[in-house]
């Protein structure tokens, strides 16, 4: 009886929402939360505008792994705006997104990208410059869990690629990165939960993290207590946005969320997501923002990894490099 | 005036265990047994390896040890609550008596992120262990904290009631006989309410267990170091690991339902223990 | 094991004890009141300080947000449903174990009490099994478009399965000793069934069954780990309260998280009273 009431309120709310095309859902990782709240009202009043009916975008975030696995266990995502191009492409395996994903926007699908950078106390007082210095004992090092964390698997491929591209030896940037992660005392889910660590907790002499992170930190959370190490060498991190296509044209939400993702592209999302500390593609907003952003000698994944999928495979699925720095000795 | 018998006294009875029966089935045992399905699912050797793997061990170890650790805690401690509650009288007693509940009525989830707070390097208490060297936030020793924040009213409300009941008498024979205060206490007074001390750990200890609001913001969640089997189970599950998610909790499921029956039995021989007193 | 309303009594055991030395009896209750003190008071009293750190005026803000209303209302819903879901079933289910006896009682009532030992992680990953879309019934779901994970079906549905045996648990104990004969007078003054139990058995059970209500209550408000394993934390629409607590924390608004979690810990406090109060009222029936 009670189940029975149970479907019948699941069955109000599930058909509201499949009914309604001017509602969609995006479903984003986890520091994206400031950036995606303004972006959403610059698009509400675009449309608004122009005329067009007033939108409600509802966000959900979280650690971009943990959220690719809800949008397949059928959260339904409209669209998906997560820290990496594996996560989406999962959901091209489960039947939800088209496997053309990359092409259909610009720059594979990635509005805006950043780097992996590090977040050290006032006056480095540990000497953090570079990627062997996360190594060096007596560091304490935060980085979100690469079991369910994007920007940690960012981090984790950053100091790897690192080591690959001076030694050229595997072995070593498994040593490398072995003895980073002996120096975390705490793992997050989702990097916003590491940047609490360090910042409110105070766990912690460097947090490896997203570039818009630790400058949110720096320029807003705690002004004064932080400084920023760019190192030499980084990583360039693409965040990809994609259309969840079963779920639009179920929901018939297809054209709003086609714009939507179109929106993220135009200069005033451009010009937001430069003022939330995410590098824009737009080489407008780029040059507007002046000296934002550190100049770092950036490698794509692509150059030192064969693409997401094998480092997904090698590094993070069971059994890989990950798992085998946690095996007891 | 028509009088009606009944064959078994009181009616009710086929239509009230079918509601209680239905109910039981379609939202607790079905809903549970899929986790068997699923790990059957996924086969015996990959339920082995994955509940045998070393970081499951390592959180078996870790969960159940902070659990017992905690259930510890409260039922010296809760015991102590216990009898100056029953047997001292002291100013605001009945307030300090109404807030043991709290545990049950607050969310988890509140509980954790105040004791993260509390205990943190910069928390309130934790900035005075940090200067003594105890770290306690993202340590196995703040999740016992948390855990024995969650297990508090058991202990206490268990013993209450049978030290209520306890005889004086026994007590007053044993002083008139000339044993000392601590022998009387020892082994007149403890005896009997070592049963309910018991099934108040044991609940401590089964609660403590599956916790998980309130032990995720103060663990470290450190595979091999401070991760709980719930969240084991959680990162599992994030990473599309049906088959060794339900491995795990069918292995805590097992366990669970062995301290639930011993649970009971406890408190069934602590009522007749009690009965006897 | 069953925690019926208590029935105090002064125990005649304080003469005694008031032969226990005086230093004996000051240091345990300064034992007690520390250890009570630290593991129990300090926390809640964070929460309220901390839920104001920012001012009333930021703490008023906090707890109006539309996200905040609509985690109130999405609570209201789980425990609207669950409540009166959870005294169904165990009401019946009490009846039927606390006043016959028959094989598999003991079974029974055990069964009953899983929810209480299973992990609410473990609660909820049962759900995404059977409703998610690789699960059990999701390809049915699916094409019925009916959402029920993710959603707040799946997020009451938890919240019965955490809650459910905590008013059988009430019940079972006093239909169990409650003597029968009032029931059996009613029945042999020609009343039906439906009667003799609408009219006699539940009235004298109502200090119980309120009981249970309102442990189910609290419980339901504030339970984290099962839903939000069904929740997809989508602001606004599937986030109870103490989930958007901890939104509201990953988001650094910690004052504002401590403000909704104050809010929570009023309602406990609620519940507190109301079970105090349900105790001395079924003591001086």
């Amino acid at each position: 009886m009670g189940a029975a009431a149970s479907f019948a309120v699941g069955a109000g709310a599930g058909c509201k929402s499949s009914g309604s095309s001017s509602e969609i859902l995006n479903v984003s990782y986890d520091p994206t939360r400031e950036l995606y709240e303004e972006i959403n009202k610059a698009f509400a009043g675009a449309r608004k505008a122009k005329g067009a009916v007033e939108p409600t975008i509802k966000q959900s975030h979280g650690g971009s792994g943990k959220q690719a696995r809800a949008v397949s266990d059928g959260l339904k995502a409209d669209v998906v705006t997560l820290a990496l191009a594996y996560d989406i492409d999962e959901l091209v395996t489960r039947g939800l997104v088209k496997d053309d994903w990359r092409t259909r926007l610009p720059n594979d699908a990635c509005p805006f990208t950043s780097t992996i950078v590090f977040l050290v106390r006032k006056g480095n007082p540990k000497g953090i410059k570079t990627w062997d210095d996360l190594a060096n004992s007596g560091v304490e090092a935060i980085t979100p869990n690469p079991k369910t964390s994007g920007g940690a698997r960012w981090n984790y491929l950053a100091a790897w690629g690192f080591e690959l591209g001076r030694s050229k030896d595997e072995a070593k940037a498994l040593e490398l990165v072995k003895r980073i992660f002996k120096n975390v005392p705490v793992l997050d889910s989702g990097a916003r939960g590491s940047t609490t660590t360090f910042v409110e907790r105070s766990i912690g002499d460097v947090l490896i993290a997203w570039e818009n992170e630790a400058l949110l930190a720096t320029k807003e959370l705690a002004q004064g207590k932080f400084d920023i190490v760019v190192p030499p060498v980084s990583i360039l991190a693409e965040p990809p946005v994609a259309l969840v296509d079963k779920v639009a044209d179920g929901r018939k939400t297809r054209a709003l969320a086609e714009e939507y993702l179109a929106f993220l592209y135009e200069s005033e999302a451009q010009a937001l997501a430069a003022k939330h500390y995410y590098r824009p593609t737009n080489a407008d907003a780029l040059a507007n923002a002046g000296d934002t952003f550190a100049k770092v000698e950036l490698f794509k994944i692509g150059d030192r990894f064969g693409g997401w999928a094998d480092a997904q495979a090698k590094h993070f699925a069971d059994g890989g490099t990950f798992d085998q720095i946690y095996q007891p000795k | 005036m028509h009088v009606k018998r009944r064959a078994r006294g009181l009616p009710g009875f086929g239509l009230s265990l079918g509601i209680g029966l239905s109910g039981l089935s379609l939202l607790v045992l079905f809903p549970l047994s899929l986790i068997a399905f699923k790990t059957a699912e996924g086969g015996f050797d990959s339920f082995v390896s994955t509940a045998t793997s070393a970081r499951a061990i390592s959180s078996y170890k870790l969960s159940f040890g902070t659990a017992a650790a905690a259930a510890a805690i409260n039922a010296v401690f809760g015991l102590i609550v216990a009898w100056v509650l029953v047997r001292y009288p002291f100013p605001g007693k009945r307030l300090v008596d109404a807030i043991v509940d709290l545990p049950f009525s607050l969310p988890t989830a509140v509980a954790g992120i105040a004791l993260t707070a509390l205990y943190s390097k910069t928390g309130w208490v934790g900035k005075h262990l940090t200067e003594l060297g105890i770290d306690v936030a993202f340590t196995p020793l703040g999740i016992t904290i948390a855990l024995t924040f969650i297990g508090l009213p058991f202990v206490v409300r268990t013993v209450q009631p049978v030290l209520e009941d306890l005889d004086p008498q026994a007590e007053e024979a044993a002083a008139a006989l000339g044993a000392s205060r601590l022998t009387t206490i020892r082994r007149v007074v403890l005896p009997p309410l070592l049963p309910s001390v018991l099934a108040g750990f044991a609940q401590a200890f089964a609660r403590g267990v599956g916790e998980y609001g309130s032990v995720v913001f103060i663990a470290g969640n450190m595979p091999m170091k401070t991760e709980i089997t719930p969240l084991l189970i959680m990162t599992k599950l994030e990473q599309y690991d049906y088959a060794g998610a339900t491995a795990l909790a069918c292995v805590m499921l097992a366990f669970s339902f062995t301290l639930l029956i011993v649970i009971n039995a406890l408190s069934a021989w602590a009522a007749r223990r009690a009965g006897g007193a | 094991m069953s925690k019926q309303p208590k029935v105090r009594k002064t125990p005649a055991a304080i003469g005694v004890a008031a032969r226990d030395p005086a230093w004996v009896r000051y240091s345990l209750i300064a034992i007690a009141l520390t250890f009570l003190g630290f593991v129990l008071v300090m926390p809640v009293l964070l929460v309220i300080v901390e839920a104001f750190r920012d001012g009333a005026g930021a703490f008023f803000t906090a707890i109006s947000s539309d996200d905040t209303l609509s985690a109130i209302s999405l609570t209201a819903l789980a425990v609207g449903i669950a409540v009166p879901v959870n005294v169904v079933i165990g009401i019946a289910t009490a009846w039927a174990v606390g006043r016959f006896r028959f094989p598999g009682r003991s079974l029974l009532i055990t069964l009953f009490d899983v929810p209480l030992a299973v992990s609410p992680v473990i609660a909820g990953m049962t759900f995404i099994l059977l409703f998610g879309s690789q699960g059990l019934f999701g390809p049915e779901l699916t094409e019925l478009g009916l959402e029920i994970v993710f959603s707040p079906p799946g997020i009451v549905l938890a919240t019965i399965f955490v809650t459910f045996p905590f008013v059988a648990r009430e019940l079972i104990p006093f239909w169990e000793s409650q003597g029968r004969e009032e029931e059996e007078a009613a029945l042999v003054l020609g009343a039906s069934a439906w009667t003799m139990f609408r009219r006699v058995s539940l009235p004298n059970a109502r200090w119980a069954l309120l009981y249970g209500v309102v442990l189910t209550s609290a419980r339901a408000m504030g339970e984290f780990g099962a839903v939000s394993v069904v929740s997809g934390h989508i602001r606004g629409k599937t986030n109870t309260l103490p989930l958007h607590v901890e939104v509201l924390y990953g988001d650094y608004r910690f004052s504002a998280a401590f403000a909704v979690a104050s809010l929570l810990v009023l309602s406990g406090v609620v519940t507190l009273v109301l079970r105090k109060l349900i105790e001395s009222r079924a003591h001086s029936d």
